[in-house]
């Protein structure tokens, strides 16, 4: 990181000492999985953001708020950006996907749970989140069981608007869910200070929506062979997602992408032609986690896409923006995120028909289901995305972990050997 | 033409050297401090011209080093068992540290595998530490001594460590060796044929790694999938043996 910012950090709260302790975690790792890759589009941008991660962007943040703007952290790709940047918000997608504070963590919750969520409870209780030390509200929904009670805990510590998300998806259920997106909105507007307006809406629509089709424009630059850039870095763009600022993220996606067509044209690959091509699914792969994605393009291979809420599932399908209403914009924002195929639905078939045909679109060898330990909803679908795969003929590799690194000998020897099977 | 495979296990190092039709020489050693370091070893008294392929947890540190080519264990077991056993469906391998189930199809492609989770239960680590807990001087003569315990007897934990507790607290209570030992015998068994179900285990089997000496585990296996299992002479080689293969050029 460039600047000192010990001073802003001690004056957001942080516990400096436990923080030193995570910066000391995080750069070796990032040079290791992504410095090392040969042959990569320019990134400095990201490479760049990445590096200032607990340095200029909470500045940026410090002075937003400075400005008398707000920061609203969200855990779930449900929650409608959109509304927050309308209301002058700022939305940061809190991440997560490290092991820390989890002494902490476990005071109040048991061991038995996802890493994700203790991960996120650990931010909070050891106080080394700047993201989540500058939040004036997160928001939860009421997605899996274990999110939906470690909420109320958290609630203790920081003010939690919770939004019902359904578990189904009748009529019945997009009006339950309609609701909830008003409900927020008021929510939004409290926290904020500020009115939404049907002209701020529809402006923050195109926005994000403008961030979504430009990952959606990398996405698609990915099918062709050979990818012009590694799994590795588009999951890190889309980490980034979640917490950059939008319009520039969105022009920096672009300009990526301009390159990488440059690339397509010339056939400039990352790896090698005949590299098997994966698609990656299962539970969300938060910053920094790269256990798994890192280990299956060190083994060889090549991912293609993620069906992932940090992947396909955050940026796919965009809010209609010819809204003429407040009413109509809210109902057609509910009616995107209601589209979503996460595991917490029953059932959940759209996911198995999306994985289907992701694999014939970007020419898929086999897909490779990844859940953290202890996540039932994902671990148990497992069963049904396989059996679907399995009908496709589509080979599936099926893999439970957690943020820690002891399986990762056993991890390689499964990848390598699903990738000896199906080239 | 000659190849070598050498399989880096985490107990033993087996190094077998192939013409493509048999074993032309072989070796089994134990891993002791240094593995890689030992295997390099074995490599270096090889003729020049012969090729290495190494397999087992210690094969990409062999590759860095002196190994030409490395394949994963479960491609090395399926090119090895199918090469002494064609038309082998399922090959069983229980090595020291690990447990895996490998489906092969009627070429002898690998077509789906399972591994057993990051823990000694069911392998062979699991009867050592068992065997020492009921006073058998080697693994061998626990085995052994074992087949002629008779069922009744059961072990309902598969974590090392309370199993021995158990085993230890049935064997204070009066019950015989040789049954508390069928009953460990057992569920290694158990946890076997957990994975080999979850494969679809079409016959035949084929059985591989230094725990299928053991001749309790044999016999319960066969019981269990009831049909026959085949067992190589020197199954400890057939890792090595398939990577000796690989480098002949077998897919
Ligand atoms: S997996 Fe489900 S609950 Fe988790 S972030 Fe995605 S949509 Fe939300
Ligand atoms: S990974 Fe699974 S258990 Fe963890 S928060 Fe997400 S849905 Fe819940």
């Amino acid at each position: 990181m460039s600047g000192d910012y010990r001073k802003m950090w001690e004056s957001i709260g942080l516990d400096l000492e436990a923080h030193d302790q995570l910066l000391q975690a995080l750069p070796p790792t990032y040079g290791e999985v992504y410095l090392t890759q040969e042959n990569r589009p320019a990134m400095d941008y990201f490479d760049f953001v990445v590096n200032e991660i607990h340095g200029l962007r909470i500045q940026e943040l410090q002075d937003h708020k400075a400005a008398g703007g707000k920061v609203i952290g969200t855990f779930c790709v449900f929650v409608p950006e959109e509304i927050i940047h309308a209301a002058g918000g700022i939305c940061i997608g809190l991440c997560s996907g490290i092991e820390i504070g989890s002494a902490q963590a476990e005071k109040v919750l048991p061991r038995s749970v996802c890493p994700l969520i203790k991960s996120f409870m650990g931010f909070k209780l050891a106080r080394v989140c700047p993201y989540f030390e500058s939040c004036d509200m997160v928001v939860g929904e009421t997605t899996c069981d274990g999110k939906k009670k470690a909420f109320e805990i958290l609630n203790d510590y920081v003010p939690v608007h919770v939004m019902e998300v359904p578990q189904m998806k009748r009529e019945k259920d997009r009006l339950l869910w309609k609701g909830e997106v008003g409900d927020f909105l008021a929510g939004v507007e409290e926290v904020t200070g500020k009115r939404v307006t049907a002209e701020s809406l529809a402006r923050s629509v195109r926005e994000v929506n403008g961030k979504r089709r430009a990952l959606a424009r990398l996405s698609g630059l990915r099918k062709n062979s050979p990818a012009p850039i590694s799994g590795k870095d588009s999951l890190l763009i889309e980490q980034i997602a979640m917490y950059d600022d939008v319009e520039r993220f969105t022009l920096k996606v672009n300009q990526l992408c301009d390159e990488l067509e440059q690339r397509v044209r010339d056939g400039v690959g990352v790896h090698s032609p005949g590299a098997p091509r994966i698609i990656v699914t299962g539970t969300p792969m938060a910053i920094p986690n790269w256990k798994v994605p890192h280990i299956i393009e060190s083994s060889g291979a090549v991912i293609v896409a993620e069906e992932l809420c940090t992947g396909l599932r955050y940026f796919e399908n965009t809010v209609p923006e010819d809204s003429e209403s407040m009413d109509q914009s809210l109902e057609a924002i509910a009616e995107r995120y209601l589209n979503i195929n996460c595991a917490c639905f029953t059932p959940n078939t759209g996911r198995m028909e999306k994985l289907v045909s992701l694999a014939g679109e970007y020419n898929a060898d086999g897909i490779i289901h990844c859940s953290l330990s202890f996540c039932d909803p994902y671990m148990i679908e497992a069963n049904r995305v396989e059996k679907v795969l399995k009908e496709k003929g589509i080979p599936m590799l099926k893999i439970e972990t957690d943020y820690g690194q002891e399986d990762v000998g056993q991890l390689k020897t499964r990848i390598e050997a699903f990738l000896e099977m199906i080239s | 033409m000659l190849s070598a495979g050498i399989d880096i296990g985490s107990r033993t190092i087996a190094l077998v050297v192939s013409n493509g039709k048999e074993i032309v020489q072989s070796a089994v050693v134990d891993t002791g401090f240094d593995p890689v370091k030992k295997a390099a070893e074995m490599a270096a008294g090889l003729p020049r011209e012969v090729s290495v392929t190494a397999t087992g947890y210690g094969r990409h540190a062999a590759k860095s080093g002196f190994a030409g080519q490395i394949i994963t264990e479960i491609k090395a077991h399926a090119l090895g068992a199918g090469h002494l056993f064609p038309g082998a469906r399922t090959v069983l391998d229980i090595g020291g540290q690990d447990m895996k189930v490998i489906l092969l199809d009627e070429k002898g492609n690998v077509e789906d595998f399972q591994m057993n989770d990051k823990c000694a239960a069911g392998t062979g680590k699991f009867l050592e530490v068992m065997a020492v807990a009921m006073g058998y001087g080697s693994a061998g003569d626990f085995g052994e001594d074992s087949l002629s315990g008779v069922p009744g007897t059961r072990i309902s934990s598969m974590c090392t460590v309370f199993a021995e507790s158990e085993a230890v607290s049935l064997a204070h209570r009066g019950a015989d060796r040789r049954d508390i030992g069928r009953a460990l015998h057992v569920s290694v068994i158990e946890r076997a044929f957990g994975l080999i179900e979850r494969v679809g285990g079409d016959l035949p089997l084929v059985f591989t790694g230094g725990v299928a000496l053991n001749p309790c585990i044999v016999q319960l296996l066969r019981e269990r999938i009831k049909g026959p299992v085949l067992v190589p002479e020197n199954p400890q080689l057939v890792g090595a043996l398939g990577a000796a293969l690989k480098g002949l050029g077998k897919k």
